[in-house]
């Protein structure tokens, strides 16, 4: 067995530079790497791009990265539930790539399985599709997308092993998945880290060859954006 | 003339049994509310869930099962999650039989247009643009017109687009259209809503051929 384990926090952003690109899963606040964002934080490091669904909210996820001016661009398909990210954009402190979600998820695939570019219908004959090489296939026209390139991933997954498997829950699994090995290095967080051979390997949702680092959560505080309930009858 | 829920109302007749269904934010949302008797239907939602079931009983939500709106939702029997890529396989694949979503311009040729307008804050396409590239069936939910009173069934779209040639039927407060070559077929009238009020509501070239029915709610 290799062993992927890594104390702490602080032993998993090791290398994580100022100017690096950075892949953060998660959907929303669902499944985000927040430990990780904690520790990017602290280091306060700088003019990072990061890749990511979305950009958090003022004052957690990636939001917290915002409000300390750490990131130089987002590349993203849903960002705007944060007034700071807003502000940045609009006085152009802040670049943002947009992109539509399945090429987003699918350049990340791309990068994971060494596919340097695919063809998407997504975005054909519109601005997203500017400057992009287009090509027919069967009647219908695609659209040249290319694969990541990234520096560090930061994956969220709820149980993981000391070989790095792991095992995502919910939809907190949305974009985790896809973003290990996409990048250079990928940096596994869990809420549980059990001893190898704990998990059934057929349970595994990603092998750990995927991932270089991981450690548990020092604590998740999982805040839900749109609390939605329904009354009892 | 059609509420928002009537709107909803009506697409929902047009799910037949079996389908996968993908429904985007606002009034879409709705139309799980009105799906008909007898028959069953799955929603996929694209952040990784299919088989999407009502809002969690208070105290029961759970911050790592929510929907594309990131609402906290609850799972049927039979339910699955996955990643985002799968997710898009999905769509991309053609295996989601329905999509219905928002627009703020449908153009006579089918092209939509709903995720931005120049000048003003822009939040982000998120699936939709993969959502209408892909989908063999899609139904847009809107009102006829916008807040000004202009008609939003336009002859060519004059916001940035989200996809081209793609619309199949639009269900609004006015009327239920049916996108083909030549324009928008007029299929159905909302109830109380004369032929009159839906030519003057359209821009796009409205075609009108025999009598048109009013909407039948069972």
């Amino acid at each position: 067995m290799i062993r992927k384990t890594v104390s702490n926090v602080t032993e998993a952003l090791q290398g994580v530079k100022d100017n690096m690109t950075l892949m953060l899963g998660g959907f929303g606040l669902c499944g985000i790497p927040e430990n990780a964002i904690a520790q990017l934080v602290k280091l306060n490091i700088k003019g990072l791009t990061c890749i990511s669904n979305n950009a958090g909210v003022d004052d957690f996820g990636l939001g917290l990265l915002l409000q300390q001016r750490q990131i130089k661009k987002m590349v993203s398909s849903y960002v705007g539930e944060n007034d700071e990210f807003e502000r940045q954009m609009l006085s152009g402190e802040l670049d943002v790539e947009l992109i539509p979600q399945g090429t987003l998820a699918e350049r990340c695939k791309a990068a994971q399985g060494g596919f340097p570019a695919f063809y998407t219908p997504a975005g054909y004959g519109t601005e997203v599709a500017e400057g992009k090489e287009t090509r027919e296939f069967n009647g219908k026209m695609y659209v040249l997308e290319h694969a990541f390139e990234a520096d560090f991933a930061f994956v969220k997954a709820w149980k993981g092993d000391e070989a790095g498997n792991l095992i995502f829950k919910g939809t907190a699994r949305n974009f985790n998945p896809c973003m290990c090995g996409a990048a250079k290095i990928t940096v596994a967080e869990v809420e549980e880290l059990v001893p190898a051979g704990t998990l059934d390997p057929d349970h595994i949702h990603i092998p750990g060859i995927f991932v270089q680092r991981i450690f548990e959560g020092e604590q998740y505080e999982k805040r839900i954006e749109q609390r939605t309930v329904r009354k009892r009858e | 003339m059609l509420d928002k829920n009537g709107i909803a109302r009506r697409i929902a007749k047009e799910l037949k049994d079996g389908y996968f269904v993908n429904l985007g934010i606002g009034i879409p949302t709705l139309v799980a509310n009105y799906i008909p008797e007898g028959i069953e239907v799955e929603f996929q939602s694209e952040n990784g869930v299919l088989g999407m079931g009502p809002f969690p009983y208070e105290g029961e939500e759970d911050a790592d099962i929510i929907n594309a709106g990131k609402q906290t939702i609850t799972t049927m029997p039979g339910a699955s999650f996955f990643d985002s890529a799968t997710s898009f396989n999905m769509i991309r694949g053609q295996h989601v039989d329905l999509t219905i979503l928002g627009a703020m311009e449908v153009s006579e040729s089918g092209d939509i247009a709903n995720w931005k307008i120049p000048g003003k804050m822009v939040k982000g396409m998120g699936g939709a643009m993969d959502l209408v590239a892909s989908a063999e069936n899609i139904i847009v939910a809107m009102m006829h017109t916008n807040k000004a009173g202009a008609s939003k069934l336009l002859k060519k779209c004059s916001l940035p687009l989200t996809g081209v040639h793609c619309v199949k039927k639009v269900v609004t407060n006015l009327a239920l259209l049916e996108i083909t070559d030549n324009g928008f077929v007029l299929l159905e009238r909302a109830p109380g809503i004369s032929v009159e009020d839906i030519k003057e509501a359209t821009e796009g070239n409205l075609i009108i051929k025999g009598e048109i029915p009013e909407m039948i709610f069972d």
